[in-house]
Formats: structure tokens, C-alpha cells, sequence
């Protein structure tokens, strides 16, 4: 019973894809009068298959696919415009920090162990960073599942 | 011209950096994409934003992409991830329902009579909601095959497994959406 239960079901979807060659569709139709509730199924079926081949989705308006193209492009235009705003603020973050630095560690006013605090406070930051970043990129470099949506 | 060799000629242009090129691309299938994301995430607005997303990250990878293979295929598996992540990191579900209800057209057949038309709109309403209450996977092979037409063959292509898996996850949806429908009724 299971086994023809699975093949009329199979046979059921083919017929609804009009797939069905003709043995198939002999075979089809005698399960179909052997039994009411294959036909019942069937009936079903086949009239959610009618509803939805109805169903249409909405054009959206002409002037969305005029615009398309162009908001694309404004967007791949101000993605380089971002990558060039982090470049340029790394390398002056970078030169700022050791002039910064080089400042510290020349100024005779500051006692000895202010000048060390202020470069451990510096060490320590930046060796955080470089951790996380070091973190992530090895993460997205070696999770073998990052294309799976979980 | 068979579509990858109508789409490599753009293709290699835009690998060499050429954005006009790319931008023919786009124009080719931002209609298709466009569809395919809103029968997955059903709301218009987020559908554009999601198709022209995956449009800008397929072309920063563009450059490891196989002109020998088809753009379509490659470039939905970009959407798809992107619409499927936005509706697990969406919190509120169920606010898609009535912006796709508006997403419909209602078929208006002069020929029949009003009272059939008011049941056949409540009808496909409630094949609607169902369609909606279904997983997104489940919702994705429905209307790829039963809305948007799309065969077999390019359903499997699209999805990349094979035809059989598609037959029998469109069986199991239909069988899932049969279910739902019942108890909407």
C-alpha cells in the first residue's frame, strides 16, 4: 500500500506538471478510479495548481527599471569613494599615532612613568586591534561554513 | 546567441573593469532577479534592495567568476543567500503579509460574475497566506514552479541539485502547502 501510495504521488505531481507520458497516465488514471481518496487528493491538488497558475506577481513601475542600473552604479561609485576615505584615514591615523608618540617620548615635562603609561595605553590598544582583526580574517578565511545560512 | 556566450562578451569586459559593460548585465536580468527575490522576501521594497545588492557583490567578485558557465546560476546563489539572511536576521515576519497581498494583481475576468470572482479572490488569498506560512525554501520552489513558471531543468540548474530533488522538494512543498491550506479553511 505505502509503495503505491508513494508512486501515485509521484505520478500525482508529474500529472500536475503535465509531465506524465502516456503509460504513465494510463497508470495514473487506473489508480485514480481505484480509489476515492486518490481522487479526492487529486481534486485537491490540482485545483491549488489552477489558483496559483492565476497568480501574477506585480510589475512594479516602468521608472524603477530606468533607475535600476544607476543605483547600482551610484553604489559601486561611493564604495570605492569609502575604501579610498579609510586608506587616507589609516595612513594619517598611523602618522598621527607616532608623531604622537614621538612627542611623548620627547617632552621633558612628563614624568618617566606618565610617558610609560601612555605608551603601554598605545601598545595595548594596538595589539587588541591587530588581535581582533587577525581574529576575524582567519575565521573568514577558514569557516567552512560561512555560505550556510544557519 | 546562446545566453553564456551573450553574457561572456560583457562579462570579460567587466572583469577587465569595465562598469558599462557590467551595467548591460544588469539590464539583462534585473527583472528575473528582481522577481526571484520578491518571491522569497515578499515586499517589494526589500526585494529591490536585495537584487541590487547581490548586483554589486557579484560584480566585486566578478573577476573569480567562469565565463563558461552561466551568469544567472552563479549570480543567484548570491541573491538567495542574501534574501535568506535578510528574512532570518528580519524580526518582525509576520508585517511581510500585507505588503504582499498588495503584491498581487487580481485577475478580473469580465465574463464571470461577481460572486465567483469575490470567492476566487478569498480563495487565492488564503493559497496566498499559506504559500507565506511555508518555510522559505518550501515558498521558493512553489512559486518558482507554480507562479514564475520556471522548469524543472532550470529550477535544478538554479538551485544546483538534481532534477529528481527538485521533483521531490516541490512534492513535499505542495504537500506542506496542501496542508496549511486545510487549516486556514
Amino acid at each position: 500500500m505505502s509503495n503505491e501510495l508513494d508512486r501515485f504521488q509521484t505520478l500525482l505531481n508529474k500529472a500536475l506538471d503535465n509531465m506524465l507520458t502516456d503509460e504513465e497516465r494510463i497508470e495514473f488514471n487506473s489508480l485514480l478510479a481505484s480509489s476515492d481518496e486518490y481522487q479526492d487528493k487529486w481534486n485537491s491538488i490540482k485545483k491549488i495548481k489552477e489558483i496559483t497558475k492565476t497568480m501574477k506577481l506585480k510589475n512594479p513601475p516602468e521608472e524603477i527599471w530606468d533607475k535600476y542600473w544607476l543605483g547600482i552604479y551610484s553604489r559601486l561609485e561611493r564604495g570605492i569613494a569609502w575604501i579610498l576615505i579609510s586608506i587616507g584615514a589609516i595612513v594619517v591615523l598611523i602618522y598621527g599615532g607616532f608623531k604622537a608618540i614621538e612627542s611623548v617620548i620627547q617632552d621633558p615635562t612628563l614624568a618617566w612613568f606618565l610617558k610609560a603609561a601612555i605608551l603601554m595605553l598605545i601598545a595595548g590598544g594596538t595589539m587588541l586591534l591587530v588581535s581582533i582583526a587577525r581574529e576575524r580574517l582567519f575565521i573568514r578565511k577558514t569557516d567552512k561554513y560561512k555560505e550556510i545560512i544557519r | 546567441m546562446i545566453e553564456p556566450e551573450r553574457d561572456a562578451e560583457f562579462i570579460e569586459k567587466a572583469q577587465k573593469g569595465n562598469k558599462n559593460a557590467y551595467g548591460e548585465i544588469v539590464k539583462l536580468y534585473m527583472k528575473r532577479a528582481y522577481f526571484s527575490a520578491l518571491s522569497i522576501v515578499g515586499s517589494h521594497d526589500d526585494a529591490l534592495d536585495l537584487s541590487q545588492d547581490a548586483f554589486i557583490r557579484a560584480y566585486r567578485s566578478i573577476k573569480k567568476f567562469d565565463t563558461t558557465k552561466s551568469f544567472y546560476t552563479w549570480f543567484y546563489k548570491i541573491l538567495r543567500n542574501l534574501c535568506l539572511n535578510h528574512l532570518r536576521n528580519k524580526s518582525n515576519r509576520a508585517s511581510n503579509f500585507s505588503e504582499i497581498l498588495d503584491d498581487f494583481e487580481n485577475i478580473k475576468d469580465e465574463n464571470q460574475n461577481t460572486d465567483k470572482m469575490i470567492e476566487q479572490n478569498e480563495t487565492k488569498k488564503i493559497v496566498w497566506q499559506a504559500i507565506w506560512k511555508l518555510t522559505p525554501e518550501d515558498r521558493e520552489i512553489i512559486t518558482a514552479r507554480d507562479i514564475l513558471n520556471t522548469s524543472y531543468e532550470e529550477i535544478a540548474d538554479l538551485l544546483q541539485v538534481p532534477t529528481g530533488t527538485v521533483m521531490s522538494r516541490l512534492h513535499y512543498a505542495r504537500k506542506r502547502l496542501q496542508k496549511i491550506i486545510e487549516e486556514l479553511q
